[in-house]
């Protein structure tokens, strides 16, 4: 499984590829969850992940940070490879994949702590910022990118807890950038926002992916078409269609896509 | 066809099922109400009766005397030479005692038909008091001193309605007329009842001298075990429930050694004393009713009983808030430390006040590794005086209860409230600790 050589091996096309699955499965103990997805994640894009409820969305996207690892009944096979590197190789540390590979969780977790310090605790464990002014700049800087700096700029020594739900998650989305990741996995970041914040992380998303390669689960079709060039669609665990997201939207191939992107089934 | 009922029903009326839910719930809350009130009742019935047993022991009644040091006596050759005055045991001085009570009744101006023997009145405590008082300060050898010297047992036993005329009839250590004495000697001003900071600060004394008795050593004891039991039981327990709760891996191994805990938290604590008895004393050589083998057998008996608590209070602590910190590259040990831990942080420490709590009140495992002797040596400052010899307060509870003179009900009563203070403390120590924590969210 472990290549050395394949990095200089990986070709033109290959090398723009952030992330490429092959042949992954997930098992939840017996719960076949991902069965056989493949798929390339192109760098400076956003991917979405679309698909019913309980499809493995969540699950697929969790392996791309090895979240799984901390879940004891879960096991994930198959070849994951970020920048050509098999993100499971017993060489790699997690730790330093998720520094790379941050994620915006599906239900707000702000750390019961301020809201200050929710957005610091990145840059600080990972020594980004040497000095008080910087880790300011770093907060001020996360939280307007996240579209709350207007919100809490005078509270910020608050508790994160004690923000509404959209502002939690935008907090997290603020935490998440803070550490400046190369790819940043969104679960469901706006289910809980208005249109309004809703529009300021899609801008988000779009200033993004200037520099990140970003990966976003949705249920919300508008949504995926609007900030994805390629989309992925998931059905009972397999990966049913996976490309450009006007072919998707479009033109899809398979049945159940149409049949779900037109509210059929879902 | 409920429709046509659903329309008639007012708000206004409750409906007979929301009567009988009503109902239910009434009477759920008055059976609470009971159990609240009858456990505040046995409280109060508790507290009551070991305050008013008890608090007599912190009052002792005291003798003033004035007492002549006579040099022929005390230092024959006049050398002043102290191994010599040494020779002088506590029974020499009881005459200076006889003869300053003697001095003091007829300087009153009492008489009283009948009177033998007044020293009586005095605790024999006393001679030993003053021929310390003369071997550290020989310079009063030749003077009369003032001394305040503990009155007897049964005269204190007297001003506490312990002891009536009737039952001084009947006593060999005291006579009636020793009480009218003691009246005579109280209206003079030369015997007075009042707080007794030495029953908190000295030694035990022997069976027959229940007035000097005190829980200095006890206390003492008592301290140096919970020192020994904070400083191990509390790093293991919590780095043992944080191992084991987020780091171990989960398999059959774990899984026994969990059993084994909870298993462990239910075993008698005597049963730790038979294991320190062997372990620490027979096996390891440590020295009998030390401080640092009770600490030991406590701190085994606690370790279980703060690591469950300190596992669920880690269990409790939601997942999401460890994935929060993975999420953003946080390695497990910063995940634990910055942020799982302080949200454990106050039930870890509730669990380890009530572990604290058991052991500073356990009595039977120290039985049985000789805490029970009689000590009348303070124990040195730790580190050393971990090895010396001590009790420990539920042990001289036990130890007084066991002797015959009525005296000492009064005592263990006392020393009960003194466990309790401490108990109180620790657990408002407690409190006060987990508010702090739990201010950080
Ligand atoms: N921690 C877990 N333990 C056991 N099974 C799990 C766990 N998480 C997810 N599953 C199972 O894996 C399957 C996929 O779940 P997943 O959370 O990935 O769905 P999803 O596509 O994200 O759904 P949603 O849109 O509702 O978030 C489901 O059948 C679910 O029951
Ligand atoms: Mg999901």
């Amino acid at each position: 499984m472990n290549d050395m050589t394949m990095p200089e091996q990986t070709t033109k096309a290959e090398a723009d590829y952030k992330f490429t699955a092959k042949g992954v499965d997930v098992f939840y103990a017996d719960n076949h969850a991902i069965k056989d997805v493949s798929v390339d994640i192109n760098d400076k894009t956003v991917t979405a992940f679309i698909g019913p409820s309980g499809c493995g969305k969540s699950t697929f996207l969790r392996c791309l940070n090895r979240m799984n690892d901390t879940i004891d009944i879960c096991r994930v096979t198959g070849d994951i490879r970020l920048d050509g590197e098999d993100i499971n190789d017993p060489k790699v540390d997690p730790v330093q994949l998720r520094a790379k590979v941050g994620m915006v969780f599906q239900k707000p977790n702000p750390f019961p702590k301020s809201i200050y310090d929710n957005v610091a605790y990145g840059p600080r464990i990972h020594g980004l910022a040497s000095g008080k002014a910087e880790l300011d700049d770093i907060v001020e800087k996360s939280l307007r990118r996240a579209a709350l700096w207007g919100e809490v700029k005078d509270r910020l020594d608050k508790p994160g807890t004690g923000l509404s739900g959209g502002q939690q998650q935008r907090l997290c989305i603020a935490r998440a950038v803070a550490t400046e990741p190369e790819v940043l996995l969104m679960d469901e970041p706006c289910s809980a926002l208005d249109p309004i914040a809703t529009a300021q992380v899609e801008e988000l998303i779009d200033e993004l992916r200037q520099n990140y390669s970003l990966v976003i689960v949705t249920h919300s079709m508008q949504q995926a078409a609007r900030v994805s060039q390629k989309t992925a669609f998931f059905h009972l665990g397999e990966l049913v269609e996976f490309g450009e997201t006007a072919d998707i939207f479009t033109n899809p191939e398979d049945s159940r896509t149409e049949s779900y992107i037109t509210g059929r089934i879902g | 066809m409920t429709e046509i009922t659903a329309s008639r029903q007012s708000l206004l009326l409750p409906d007979a099922r929301t009567r009988s839910r009503n109902a239910a719930e009434k009477r759920f809350r008055v059976y609470g109400m009971i159990a609240i009130g009858l456990a505040v009742l046995a409280l109060c019935v508790l507290l009551v009766s070991i305050v008013s047993n008890g608090a007599g022991a912190f009052q002792q009644t005291f003798i003033t005397l004035d007492v002549a040091f006579p040099e022929d006596k005390l230092d024959k050759n006049g050398n002043r030479d102290p191994a010599e005055m040494a020779k002088v045991t506590t029974f020499g001085y009881a005459p200076l005692i006889k003869s300053a009570i003697n001095a003091r009744i007829q300087a009153e101006g009492i008489e009283i038909e009948g009177l033998k023997k007044p020293e009586r009145m005095i605790s024999k405590e006393a001679a030993a008091q003053l021929r310390n008082f003369v071997l550290s300060n020989p310079e009063v050898i030749g003077e009369t001193r003032r001394f305040e010297v503990l009155a007897s047992g049964r005269v204190d036993g007297y001003f506490k309605g312990r002891v009536t005329a009737e039952s001084a009839k009947r006593d060999k250590n005291i006579s009636p007329e020793h009480l009218v004495l003691a009246d005579a000697l109280k209206n003079a001003g030369a015997l007075e009842t009042r707080f007794n900071w030495k029953f908190v600060t000295w030694p035990d004394a022997s069976e027959n001298r229940p007035e000097a008795s005190g829980l200095g050593v006890a206390i003492l004891g008592s301290f140096y075990m919970m020192l020994v039991v904070l400083v191990l039981a509390l790093p293991i327990g919590v780095a043992a429930s944080i191992y084991l709760e987020e780091f171990a891996p989960k398999n059959r191994f774990t899984d026994l050694i969990e059993v084994n805990i909870s298993n462990l938290a239910a075993v008698p604590s005597i049963v730790f004393g038979i294991l320190g008895l062997a372990i620490f004393i027979n096996f390891a050589g440590l020295p009998q009713s030390a401080p640092i083998v009770g600490g030991l057998v406590l701190t085994l008996m606690t370790l279980p009983r703060i690591i469950i608590p300190s596992r669920a209070a880690l269990a409790a602590v939601p997942p999401s808030i460890r994935e929060a910190a993975l999420g953003v590259g946080a390695s497990r040990m910063q995940t634990v430390f910055h942020h799982v831990l302080p949200l454990a942080a106050p039930g870890i420490l509730t669990g380890l006040i009530i572990g604290l709590g058991q052991a500073l009140g356990e009595t039977a495992p120290l039985l049985l590794i000789g805490m029970v002797a009689f000590v009348r040596e303070y124990p040195d400052a730790p580190p050393e005086g971990l090895f010396d010899p001590a009790t420990a307060l539920p042990v001289q509870i036990f130890n007084f209860t066991q002797r015959a003179d009525p005296a000492f009900v009064e005592r263990a009563s006392g020393a009960i409230i003194v466990l309790l203070i401490f108990l109180l403390i620790t657990n408002s120590v407690a409190i006060y600790l987990r508010r702090r924590f739990e201010r950080r969210w």
